[in-house]
């Protein structure tokens, strides 16, 4: 194999990010092109694909993860920037929000606290780990939130992240037959519903669907963020604590 | 772009600052996105300086979970013990969130047209609508 020569290009070069962004780039890129050949269908998940390739050039490279990571931290780093940009589309949308603030504000704190608390009193309930249960809190937020609140309480971002990803690739394909059952027809709930469960890969679900229904997602996607943001640091690690004594 | 980069950065060191002086638990870029908020809904001139190129980073988002995700290689043994609580977990608590979400919302709205719109609420700010399509297009986070 060309592990050695590609092992010791990387303790050349490990000092700085080149490789390791090139790689991920790459990666990125081709999973992109992959998820276009399956027209973006929510099995065909861009990230988890990345990822897989990324995971499987270290493993052949038998490259550490922790070398991998502190050589991609200007990648990482973005994730910051691009969460405080979540701003703009929220900001665009507020004139929509005002018309049913009501409804959507109550959704929004009953959505926000039922997901929150099921995800953690299940795995508990399951036997699942301290670290599993502190992870899964926030797993209704998008990606860069949840892996801040799950560093800031104790939890493993990498785990929160796994988990994020699957709750958002389930709720975009299990919403509509959910939304189905109970006879909501309304696309302002739908969307926002799926936005506040399935975060962003819900949103670009909806958006697939139609355009109104696209909007409420993306709303209901910033908002949870936010409340997620607020509420898992205050609930997770009281039940958490309470049941890990 | 370099713009709309040192204006998102700032907003997050802002934001860092606020959650290290009051001793807050929610990630500092959180904050950085409540007061760019607040900044966008205050001083208009600014979003029409950063939302153009806001959307190829929004865009492209996913990119920068790459590295945190391939953690997985290395936290995938501790889950990998607990894989039925948190496949069990993530799929009843997202449909749960689901049902409450859309329930207590379809019973709020259908309260609200009856009390203050007794011949419902038609949506017809269609130019509303698609400004805002564009603007989420290129922001589809995941």
């Amino acid at each position: 194999m060309a592990n050695t020569a590609l092992t010791s290009v990387w303790t050349y070069w490990s000092p700085s990010p080149l490789l390791a962004i090139s790689l991920t780039l790459c990666a990125y890129l081709m999973a992109m092109w992959i998820a276009g050949k399956f027209k973006f269908s929510p099995l065909a998940n861009p990230v988890v694909m990345a990822v897989a390739l990324v995971i499987i050039v270290l493993l052949f490279s038998e490259i550490s993860y922790a070398d991998y990571f502190s050589a991609a931290q200007p990648l990482h780093l973005m994730l910051g920037p691009v969460t405080v940009a979540l701003a703009i589309p929220l900001a665009r949308q507020l004139p929509r929000l005002r018309r049913i603030a009501f409804p959507l504000g109550v959704g929004l704190v009953l959505g926000c606290v039922t997901a929150i608390l099921s995800a953690v009193l299940i795995t508990i309930y399951l036997h699942g780990s301290q670290t599993l249960a502190l992870s899964i809190g926030p797993k209704s937020a998008t990606t860069p939130i949840a892996m801040g609140i799950a560093e800031k309480i104790g939890g493993e971002p990498s785990i929160a992240a796994a988990i994020v990803i699957l709750t958002g690739a389930f709720g975009a394909l299990i919403a509509r037959y959910v939304f189905n059952w109970m006879g909501v027809s309304s696309p302002e709930i739908r969307g926002f519903a799926v936005g506040l469960a399935a975060h962003g890969i819900g949103t670009a679900r909806a958006f697939q669907v139609s355009q109104e229904l696209g909007t409420f997602a993306g709303l209901g996607m910033g908002l949870n963020g936010i409340l997620t943001a607020v509420l898992a640091p205050a609930l997770v690690p009281v039940i958490v604590s309470y049941f890990f004594r | 772009m370099f713009y709309t980069l040192a204006a998102l950065l700032l907003f997050q060191c802002l934001g860092e600052v606020i959650v290290f002086a009051l001793g807050l638990s929610i990630p500092g870029a959180v904050v950085g996105m409540l007061l760019l908020f607040v900044a966008l809904l205050s001083f208009p001139s600014l979003m029409a300086k950063i939302e153009e190129s806001s959307h190829h980073l929004l865009k492209h988002m996913s990119l920068f979970f790459i590295p945190a995700g391939v953690g997985i290689m290395v936290t995938a043994s501790g889950i990998a013990q607990h894989w039925f609580a948190l496949l069990v977990a993530v799929v009843v608590s997202t449909v749960l969130s689901l049902l409450v979400t859309a329930a207590s919302m379809q019973f709020l709205i259908a309260r609200q047209k009856t009390r203050l719109h007794p011949h419902g609420t038609e949506i017809s700010e269609t130019n509303e609508v698609a400004e805002v399509k564009a603007i989420n297009d290129a922001s589809e986070p995941k």
